[in-house]
């Protein structure tokens, strides 16, 4: 039983999950049932995957121990670049490849400027916001308004199946393969190592420069992805697009337990975050609540998340189970 | 004779304006255990970290076992078989000690260029195995590296050196800020080196523990190597003085 107690101590994304089916609960009860119908799942499940992929690749950059604080204008640039591409002719599959390629780039970048010269990634990443954003606008102004070509394969992202969506899939798939690269490979090993204790890693060989650089391409990838996602589901690319979701992917991350200071947590939890989050906005709403209120709840969550993983961490530690030996 | 394991040859370190290491020269014999002792900022701490391949010295050479060798990085010490554990930079605490054991050393079930899917079944076994041969008894091999004392980290580092079959294992101030009784057991790690026929090389600027466990006392001050004498033939008193 104690054993049990530890386990889920030590894994605050179950604490979170928990938390979900708790918050679930009780708006289905405030919302007499409307939360859970039919038509308001299918709503939380249009925007939900999509903010949930980009809060997974900030998550394995948080666990590594970096930040990045422009992915929300990756996610307003990349839908740009691929329907600017379209619109000059070019076929829907090679500029969406292209729009990924210029997510890797700018994650390479940001990677490679914080770390040859030295500077917090918080900041690296908060010039990329700006620099980015600036770039969704001039792209946008710049020649014939981009647009979602008619034909663009609404099939591979978006087209519902059910109450989910294509895209529901795209984030269950990336998830499990962020899973599993950070669980079960070395890389993943080296990634925690690295966030966990930077000199450690160091002192035992760990190329850490490279691994971070890795984190952040894979970071500002699922961020143009999401971005990509959107723009397909609701078939315009706009300049503003993504304004301020970074904030809610940290917070997603923060509140499925992936500590600030890197190497603990799990990018499942990033998930759960999401969700939580998306739950609290559409439960309020169903249950009529101003919805003013919604980043005031959320504000209070990721506080009162952090005092309980760390709360929690400590206690699982005191428990100290034998297992034999 | 047989041939040394270390030998470095007028060693110079300068760090902007200072100078670290002056015309060091030091040889290890092999299954030799050393103490190396001196104030801070004698020169050890730049002396080890160049055997471990943190930093590149500016002039002389270093064989191991006879060859001419250049460290320029930790992966390259280890490879030599030169492992160095610190006294707080070892281990990642929010890790288990089953990934602990293995950072950047994993098991591989299959890779492609370098990387790939972890062996854990074997990373538990064989960190359980190498915990043992220290004799070490630890909780499961899940269990995090953070919740263990500081005796007990430095005994997990010790099983992962001795795992990787490394033939010197070079420990920096691992008495550090450890009770009395973890300190006993870190000293007897270091003394049952021998019997593995590894070579130690032990930082301490505790004089007792350092005659406790080692051979040979060498003793460091202002960048210079002022003694150096097998422990038998000099006293704590007599290694104070050059300092």
């Amino acid at each position: 039983m104690k054993r049990l107690l530890k386990i889920y101590m030590e894994r605050p994304e179950l604490v979170a999950l928990v938390v979900l089916v708790a918050l679930v609960g009780y708006f289905t009860i405030r919302s007499n049932g409307l939360f859970l119908s039919y038509q308001n799942l299918r709503g939380i499940l249009s925007l939900f995957p999509e903010l949930a992929i980009m809060a997974l690749g900030f998550g394995l950059l948080m666990i590594a121990g970096e930040f990045d604080l422009s992915i929300g204008s990756m996610f307003g640039l990349a839908p740009i670049v691929l329907c600017s591409l379209t619109t000059a002719g070019m076929p829907f599959w090679i500029a969406f490849a292209l729009a990924l390629a210029v997510c890797l780039l700018v994650g390479f970048l940001n990677g490679s400027i914080s770390l040859t010269f030295g500077i917090p990634s918080f900041i690296t990443t908060l010039g990329m916001l700006f620099i980015l954003r600036s770039l969704c606008v001039v792209i946008y102004q710049s020649g014939a308004a981009p647009a979602l070509p008619s034909d663009a394969p609404t099939w591979a992202f978006t087209d519902p199946i059910g109450f989910i969506r294509v895209s529901t899939l795209w984030m269950i798939g990336l998830a499990v393969l962020i899973y599993l690269l950070l669980e079960r490979t070395n890389f993943g090993n080296w990634a925690r190592a690295t966030g966990g204790a930077l000199e450690s890693a160091k002192s035992m060989g760990i190329p850490t420069h490279r691994v971070k650089i890795v984190c952040f391409m894979i970071c500002s990838l699922c961020a143009g992805l999401a971005g990509i996602i959107q723009v397909v589901r609701i078939a315009s690319p706009l300049p503003s697009l993504g304004d301020g979701v970074e904030l809610q992917a940290i917070a997603a991350a923060v509140i499925g337990g992936i500590a600030l200071s890197g190497g603990v947590g799990n990018v499942l939890g990033a998930i759960v975050g999401m969700a939580i989050i998306r739950v609290i906005d559409s439960g309020m709403v169903m249950s009529r609540v101003d919805a003013n209120w919604f980043k005031f709840a959320i504000g209070l969550l990721i506080m009162i998340a952090v005092i309980a993983n760390m709360w929690l961490a400590r206690r699982a530690r005191a428990i100290k189970v034998e297992t034999g030996a | 004779m047989k041939t040394p394991i270390i030998e470095c040859h007028r060693l110079e370190k300068w760090y902007s304006g200072v100078h670290a290491l002056k015309n060091v020269s030091l040889t290890v014999n092999r299954g030799e255990a050393v103490g190396l002792v001196g104030d801070n900022g004698a020169g050890k701490s730049t002396l080890i970290k160049i055997l471990s391949g943190v930093h590149e010295p500016d002039a002389g050479s270093i064989r191991i076992e006879g060859r001419d060798v250049r460290i320029r990085n930790p992966r390259q010490a280890m490879e030599l078989g030169l492992e160095t554990i610190y006294q707080y930079n070892s281990m990642v605490p929010t890790m288990t000690i089953a990934r602990n054991v293995f950072i950047g050393r994993e098991p591989l079930t299959w890779s492609l260029f370098g990387f790939g899917w972890m062996d854990k079944k074997k990373m538990d076994r064989e960190s359980v195995q190498a915990i043992a041969d220290v004799d070490l008894h630890l909780r499961s091999p899940e269990a995090l590296v953070g919740e263990l004392s500081g005796g007990q980290r430095q005994g997990v580092a010790i099983a992962r050196a001795m795992h990787f079959k490394s033939k010197v294992l070079i420990l920096d101030e691992p008495t550090n800020h450890l009770s009395v009784k973890e300190t006993d057991k870190v000293i007897g790690f270091v003394r049952d080196l021998k019997k593995q026929n590894v070579t130690g090389i032990f930082i301490s600027h505790n004089m007792q523990h350092v005659f406790q466990c080692c051979d040979r006392i060498v003793a460091m001050a202002r960048g210079e190597i002022v003694f150096d004498r097998p422990v038998g033939e000099t006293s704590i008193d007599e290694v104070h003085g050059y300092l």
